[in-house]
């Protein structure tokens, strides 16, 4: 598949471009032109380099919701194996947009749980854009609680713009589902590994990203509110998206600063939609580290553990009272 | 509120103060609802709600503390949780002038009161989210507070009662006020696992981050009358589906006809309410108060 590039990688782009007529040449003429393009891929890497090393948080905020991105079900297809997918809510429906189901890690048994979006228009639609309905987080609990039952450590990739804001899904308990799925995880008495591996898109990221370990992808963003609208809120305009990005503070980097999320896993050279493959081995190198670290603990001091770090969130002052 | 009314003894303390937005200064006032003109002493006597149409007018999380708790015996948890601007957040002012304009216009610290007291002699802890502060929006002082105050349950082995009275969560402090969800909601299990009643009582309006976590999430969810609440805004709903939204909709009626919530209470009977709730819950004998 050829890459689609953002607006900020041109000059990468515009390389590629001239490897590719290159090559078209010489399959015309005798002359040896290898180490011309192997003068421009090395020149591409230096310039992919130093155009990722000083991304600005909207360009990251690109870079996560990149059409080619790998998802939840091709991190499953290179992590997992025996995936055997589970459907449905049991009480209103199937949701798409959010797919879980057992898995084996390693040999070991997990329950693996993320939100999907779609690669082309029809399965997009499906997929509802990756924006869950009621159904969709009701799957996930129900799925989380099946894995304690039966002592199996939960797995979430998180990739969503948001829940979604439609007429149905707030007939039927948006709110309820999202807030049910928080109280949840946060006694659910097995590990849970949470990933940011894309967009972490406000309430509807966090009703799957409570857990014990929370990690993001490098070029993954995880937010309150979209940059988007909350330039809207602010400026009455979306089109100011890169400045509220830059305020907000959505970066793996700057979230992990404020100690919201504890590893940051790095993607290969030009972001995880270059090298999925590699991005994923990435991934399961510390889905393995995480795992190992909680299997040792026992239920009490898991659950006693997560409630502690949740109780730390946040920055306020403390006056002295008289 | 200054330094000096909050150390008062809570009995002589002016509860109530700061400036009550529905009731206009003039003696006068005109229902928005139904257009009645009102005086304003009968209408602040009807715990701000229209004596003519039942309109349930916005009030301060104190004229609520007021409404809901006896005057014996209150006393204000968490004063001393203030805010704090992590982010450096700015658009065309600080956030840190925001916090003083809000502190300026309300006389709170930030967007959520909590009261210990009682609810017609049973005792109670009630936490309160004051709209008029910066949209009653959560960030991590009215987290923090919610978390002392279940602390404060959990060792005097109180219920809990909260008012919800929000847009959500506070933009301003980005991630950090996302994740007061997650923590407002996990001190919830142990209310639950000590057996301790919480009774959400969501007023207009209960949206976002706040409805999306713990509001939605009590023992007994109970409504004021047509009060506004869900998860998306009508607005941003109406952008994504492109259609009108039907006649209601996200109102409290709309959310008991879809089983969303146990009752909708009118404000002047709420007191009453929850002493009948509680003493049910808690199997005490009925309430005298």
């Amino acid at each position: 598949m050829k890459t689609a590039f953002l607006d900020f990688e041109q000059p990468i782009a515009e390389l590629e471009a001239k490897i590719e007529e290159l090559r078209f040449a010489q399959e015309a003429s005798a002359v040896d032109i290898s180490v011309e393009i192997q003068r421009l891929q090395k020149k591409i890497q230096a310039v992919t380099k130093e155009i990722y090393a000083k991304l600005t948080p909207w360009q990251v905020a690109q870079v996560a919701r990149h059409a080619q991105r790998p998802y939840t079900l091709d991190y499953i297809d290179f992590i997992f194996t025996d995936f055997e997918e589970l459907h449905g809510d049991r009480s209103f429906g199937e949701d798409p947009s959010i797919v879980g189901g057992l898995a084996r890690f390693n040999g070991q048994s997990v329950m693996v749980i993320g939100h999907q979006k779609g690669r082309d228009t029809k399965e997009k639609i499906l997929r509802n854009f990756g924006m869950p309905r009621p159904e969709g987080y009701r799957k996930a609990m129900r799925l989380m609680r099946l894995a304690e039952k039966f002592g199996i450590p939960v797995v979430t990739f998180v990739d969503t713009p948001g829940a979604y804001p439609g007429i149905g899904a707030e007939e039927r308990g948006q709110s309820e589902a999202i807030g049910r799925n928080l109280y949840v995880m946060a006694e659910l008495q097995v590990p849970i590994v949470c990933t940011v591996i894309g967009e972490g898109g406000s309430g509807g990221a966090l009703a799957i990203a409570v857990g014990d370990v929370v990690m993001m992808l490098q070029y993954a963003t995880y937010s309150v509110i979209s940059p988007e609208g909350c330039a809207s809120i602010l400026w009455k305009s979306s089109e100011r998206a890169p400045e509220a990005a830059e305020i907000l503070g959505i970066t793996a980097t700057r979230l992990k600063s404020l100690a919201l999320v504890d590893k940051i896993v790095s993607e290969p050279l030009g972001g995880a939609h270059r090298d999925p493959a590699g991005a994923a081995q990435n991934l399961k190198k510390a889905l393995q580290d995480a795992l190992r670290q909680l299997s040792d603990k026992g239920a009490t001091k898991l659950v006693e553990e997560r409630f502690e770090r949740l109780m730390s969130y946040g920055k306020y002052r403390e006056l002295e009272l008289k | 509120m200054s330094w000096l009314q909050k150390l008062l003894p809570p009995k002589i303390q002016r509860v109530g103060a700061g400036p009550k937005k529905n009731v206009p200064e003039g003696l006068w006032s005109k229902c928005p609802a139904c257009a009645a003109v009102l005086y304003a002493t009968d209408l602040e006597k009807n715990a701000n709600v229209c004596p003519k149409c039942g309109h349930h007018n916005r009030i301060s999380a104190r004229e609520r503390l007021e409404l809901l708790l006896d005057d014996e015996g209150r006393f204000e948890l968490g004063v001393e949780v203030a805010p704090l601007d992590a982010l450096k957040f700015k658009d065309s002012k600080r956030y840190s002038e925001r916090l003083a304009d809000a502190e300026k216009a309300t006389g709170e610290t930030d967007a959520l009161v909590v009261m210990q007291g009682a609810v017609k002699t049973v005792p109670a802890m009630a936490a309160v989210f004051e709209f008029d502060f910066m949209g009653g929006s959560m960030g991590s002082v009215v987290g923090e507070r919610f978390v002392r105050a279940v602390d404060a349950c959990l060792e005097q082995n109180l219920p809990l009662i909260c008012i919800t009275s929000t847009g959500g969560a506070r933009m301003q402090e980005g991630l950090l006020s996302l994740m007061q969800m997650a923590k407002t909601t996990a001190a919830l299990t142990r209310l639950s696992s000590q057996r301790l009643p919480f009774i959400s009582v969501l007023a207009d309006p209960t949206m976002g981050g706040v409805s999306a976590s713990f509001a939605m999430l009590g023992d007994v969810v109970i409504a004021e009358p047509k009060a506004l609440i869900g998860f998306a805004g009508p607005r941003v709903i109406e952008q994504t589906v492109r259609q009108t939204l039907p006649e209601g909709f996200q109102r409290a009626e709309f959310l008991l006809e879809k089983g969303a919530i146990d009752m909708i209470v009118d404000r002047r009977q709420l007191r009453d309410k929850l002493a009948s709730l509680l003493t049910l819950l808690l199997r005490l004998p009925v309430a005298t108060g």
